[in-house]
């Protein structure tokens, strides 16, 4: 786990804490514990940071040299900070472009042969997956539905063409005709939330709801790094962008029909392009992280292992001299 | 997490009013509006909320109609349809509607574009007015307009054609009908019928006689499959042992069903494309040249190929080639090949007019009677329309009845009556199944719409369209979504016209259908055909509509005509279907920037797969509007027997 070498930093501060506050309740106790076994919050680590006029004297300065210990402190204390967020964020990336080939170790377990995948839209960790059975010699078929508007469903077919799976694409309004024959659905995933829902590319929802209808499992492939800890609350609006309608519509084509010059409001057509879609957790059969599957009710559990209690609200802290 | 409906001030039918009701207590409207917060990604809001209280996140609310209708002019040339409709506001605007919305009586604009069709010579001028693809839906909303071409070509008598344009624009068919028989001077002669010779014998005489007459002409596959069609309908008979058997067990026609010679019920098994020897034998047979197809899906190996492309220019070349195939349903043809002509309903009118000039101009050969010899260059034009484009079960429909009303013509009828009699059956037929059937279905349906609807469809659909137009003219205030889906992106067409019309519209794509479907409360959806049990058989991604739709809980209405209704049973979207243009998926018409497969086209692995329709399973639907009436999809095969069946037609 990363950031465990950092605990020598903060059971000092929680050491100074408790001097100052001899009486604690048991929910403080019970938080000091746990700060002991997790990572520090960054907001604990940044909260502490030496500020001139309320740092807590350590123990070891003392005497007249308290002015040039405590500078020198300081100085020591930021630069181990500095040395140890900048680890941790070395160590994250890490994890991103590994993630890949972790999750692809798991794909030998799901896909057999003879097998019929569907996918929409073009990921990259699918993409590893689907290459990896591939090399392990499963032989399966993969229907690749383009995405509009990006069609980067094209841009997947390619990739998978080129490695040497038999792939056939097809539009997006003919998944539903066509998942009646596929086995298995794989797709890559933009951000899981807390709940085990999922904010994945516009159009998976639909055919979340069409594997669900065919009894065809729908499986996710998330790094650990995309896990969110929030709960979704009306995601399609709060959680999405939408993308110009130039996508969909061409301007010039259809300027007659923009009626900008009346003055009144809004043009008679208007024009939506989402870019994400959200999947509720009752669709989704699994998860495949780089930690293994899951289920997408235990999602919520390897929240704790990448984030810690205090930063998920962060608050300002109550600034004493600022 | 639980799709959101807010709670809605439905009246529970139930529950009885006791006592003093106001009568004149106005419906509450539904609060769509508490549940979302006011700040949201939509576009500005309007300063003031529009008269009714929807004012939703994702659908701008409506501006007041009248604002719409003084600032919004006639559009610039691309829309040339929608000045002519602003003009009319009664007249029902469909894209197959042959002659209401072109001729209509106050509108001047057709006599330059009439003026402008008869210049054709030789050319497909037709082509070349109809612009671009995305106009495609303009033309097929002239297909009376091209048939009044056709005679044009074909009579050569252009004061017979200005004739008739007069008596076209009352808008009655049957004037045409009439017109069609002060030109007909042909003698009757031939058209006697001879004493009944015991009927296996003069079949097969005249099978014979057929075939040497095509080979004679030098055209040796129509004949064949003159004569392969003319099998067909003696089939149960086994009375021809001169052709090969083969023929008799292979049935070209999609949808035709059995004669009513026949004693079994069961659709005749359709042709069989993944046996190869059959395919063999089918191509020696084709008018049209079909190519090999690469890398075909196999799984979708048992339907015929799409093979396109080299057909067009080699098929416009045989055009003046009088024989075998009558000029009105060669056009017809090829407008079936590039897509001109798109919608079950254009294309069953087009090929039935075509029909219908071909009967004013047939002559029975000398030694035949007309029913069986008219009966046999039907099926062999229904073969050519079919090597063309693969029959749409409206398409089936109108055939068989048309079949039924030849077999059924009285002896005793000289050949210029039986003619004019067919061509009054079959414009009572468009008349009737068409024609009026759309007018009832619209106001059945328009009772469905309520001020304050958020309505959603999918691709282009005529009747949806007839049925917007008219809830609009009767005053209601709605918000129209319009999905689309590639390749064929016809929403864009009904985008354009709804907005000439003043609705106002929402344009989205099929990925986005989740997102839309939180706002809207009733969706509407057309039909090529529904089968028997309840499958709703239209256009690829319908079917993901209704299920989304179903999963939000929105109400999904189909409007169908009932000539459309088939026996037929269909549990997925596999085993029938049509394939398109493969090449369509592969390439981005309109962007650019998407060319990623530009270098992949002969990769072996990559297949590319364009289908056509798809079923909707009959649990998404709750209702299909007809012109018999609002039924449960459960009461589909309930009309088709009642109603369909034993040509109680007319």
């Amino acid at each position: 786990m990363a950031g465990l070498n950092l605990s020598a930093v903060s059971d000092d501060d929680d050491d100074n804490d408790q001097d100052d506050h001899p009486v604690l309740s048991a929910a403080a106790v019970a938080a000091a514990a746990r700060s002991t076994l997790r990572p520090p919050s960054l907001q604990t680590l940044l909260e502490d940071m030496p500020d001139p006029a309320a740092v807590p004297h350590t123990s070891s300065s003392g005497g007249d040299s308290e002015e040039k210990s405590k500078s020198a402190d300081k100085s020591s204390r930021s630069r181990k900070l500095k040395h140890d967020v900048i680890e941790a964020v070395n160590e994250l990336i890490e994890d991103i472009d590994t993630c890949h080939e972790q999750i692809a170790e798991q794909a030998v377990e799901h896909i057999h042969h003879n097998e019929v995948i569907l996918t929409l839209g073009s990921s990259r960790t699918v993409l590893e997956f689907l290459y990896a059975a591939k090399e392990k010699k499963r032989s399966f078929r993969v229907f690749v539905a383009e995405g509009a508007p990006r069609y980067q469903g094209h841009l997947l077919a390619k990739e998978l063409v080129a490695r040497g799976l038999q792939t056939t694409l097809i539009t997006d309004s003919a998944v539903f005709a066509m998942i009646s024959r596929v086995n298995m659905v794989i797709v890559g995933a933009h951000a899981v939330m807390a709940n085990g829902g999922v904010i994945a590319p516009v159009g998976l929802n639909m055919v979340a709801l069409a594997a669900q209808r065919h009894a065809v499992p729908f499986v996710v492939l998330a790094g650990s790094h995309k896990l969110c800890p929030l709960y979704p609350h009306n995601p399609e609006v709060l959680l999405n962008e939408l993308r110009s309608p130039s996508e969909l519509l061409d301007f010039g084509e259809f300027s007659d029909c923009m009626d900008f010059g009346s003055g009144s409001g809004s043009p008679l057509i208007h024009v939506v392009n989402p870019t994400f879609d959200y999947v509720p957790p009752k669709l989704v059969s699994l998860f495949i992280t780089d930690t293994g599957g899951h289920n997408p009710s235990y999602m919520y559990r390897l929240i704790a292992d990448y984030y810690s209690a205090d930063d998920l609200v962060l608050q300002r802290k109550a600034a004493a001299s600022n | 997490m639980e799709p959101r409906r807010p709670s809605r001030a439905v009246i529970d039918p139930k529950v009885r009013q006791v006592g003093f009701i106001t009568p004149n207590a106005p419906p509450q409207q539904p609060v769509r509006t508490q549940s979302y917060p006011p700040e949201s990604n939509s576009p500005p809001l309007s300063e003031s909320p529009a008269s009714n209280s929807l004012s939703p996140v994702m659908i701008p609310p409506p501006r007041h109609l009248s604002d719409n209708l003084t600032a919004y002019r006639t559009p610039a040339v691309p829309v040339p349809e929608s000045s002519r409709r602003r003009a009319e506001p009664a007249a029902v605007a469909c894209s197959y509607d042959p002659s209401e919305s072109l001729f209509g009586t106050s509108s001047p604009a057709p006599s330059p574009l009439a003026s402008s069709r008869l210049v054709v010579d030789g050319e497909f001028s037709e082509e070349s007015w109809f612009k671009k693809s995305d106009s495609a839906k303009f033309a097929s909303s002239f297909p009376g307009g091209g048939f009044d071409l056709t005679t044009v070509k074909n009579v050569g008598v252009a004061a017979a054609v200005a004739a008739k344009k007069p008596a076209a624009v009352s808008g009655n068919e049957k004037s045409k009908a009439s017109g069609a028989e002060s030109k007909n001077e042909l003698p009757s002669g031939s058209g006697s019928k001879t004493s009944k010779v015991k009927m296996t014998k003069s079949e097969r005489r005249s099978l014979q006689e057929s075939q040497r007459a095509a080979k004679a002409g030098g055209n040796k596959s129509a004949g064949a499959s003159s004569s392969r069609a003319a099998k067909q309908p003696q089939q149960k008979k086994d009375a021809a042992p001169a052709p090969p058997s083969v023929a008799a067990s292979e049935k070209k026609g999609t949808d035709r069903p059995p004669e009513k010679e026949r004693k079994k019920d069961v659709p005749a098994p359709r042709m069989q494309f993944d046996d190869k020897s059959r395919v063999e034998k089918a191509k020696k047979r084709a008018v049209v040249n079909q190519t090999e197809v690469r890398n075909r899906v196999e799984l979708f190996r048992h339907l015929p190929q799409y093979e396109h492309g080299t057909q067009l220019p080699d098929l416009e070349s045989k055009f003046f080639r009088n024989d075998p195939m009558h000029r009105a349903v060669y056009k017809v043809g090829l407008q079936y090949l590039a897509g001109d002509i798109t919608g079950g309903n254009a294309r069953c009118i087009a090929m039935l007019q075509a029909f219908s000039e071909a009967i004013r101009d047939y002559t029975t050969p000398a030694e035949k009677t007309l029913t069986r010899d008219l009966t046999a260059k039907i099926g062999s034009y229904v073969s050519f329309l079919i090597e063309c484009r693969p029959l749409s079960i409206s398409m089936g429909n109108a055939i068989r009845f048309l079949k039924n009303r030849i077999a059924k013509l009285p002896l005793t009828l000289s050949e210029s009556e039986a003619k004019t009699s067919l061509c009054l059956d079959i414009d009572r037929f468009i008349n009737e199944k068409i024609i009026l059937a759309d007018r009832v279905i619209v106001r059945h349906a328009s009772t469905k719409i309520r001020d304050g609807d958020v309505l959603l469809t999918y691709g282009s659909s005529c009747v949806v369209e007839m049925l917007l137009s008219h809830a609009l003219e009767l005053g209601k205030k709605f918000h129209v979504v319009i999905v689309d889906s590639r390749p064929k992106l016809e929403g864009q067409s009904l985008l354009r016209r709804l907005v000439a019309n003043g609705l106002n519209c929402t344009y989205t794509h099929l990925n986005a259908v989740s997102y839309i479907m939180h706002e809207v409360t009733r969706v509407f959806l057309g039909a090529s055909s529904i089968l028997s049990n309840g499958t709703v058989y239209s256009r690829v991604g319908t079917a993901a509509v209704a299920m989304v739709a179903n999963a939000f809980s929105v109400p999904v209405l189909i409007c169908c005509e009932a000539y459309k209704f088939h026996e037929r049973v269909q549990l997925d979207s596999i085993c029938f279907n049509e394939l398109g243009d493969p090449q369509a998926v592969a390439k981005v018409s309109g962007r650019g920037d998407v060319n990623y497969l530009g270098s992949l086209g002969n990769k072996d692995n990559l297949q590319l797969l364009n289908l056509m329709y798809d079923a909707t399973p009959s649990e998404y639907i709750s209702m299909i509007v007809t012109d018999y009436g609002m039924i449960p999809p459960t009461s589909v095969p309930v009309i088709v027997r009642e109603y369909c069946r034993d040509q109680l037609w007319i």
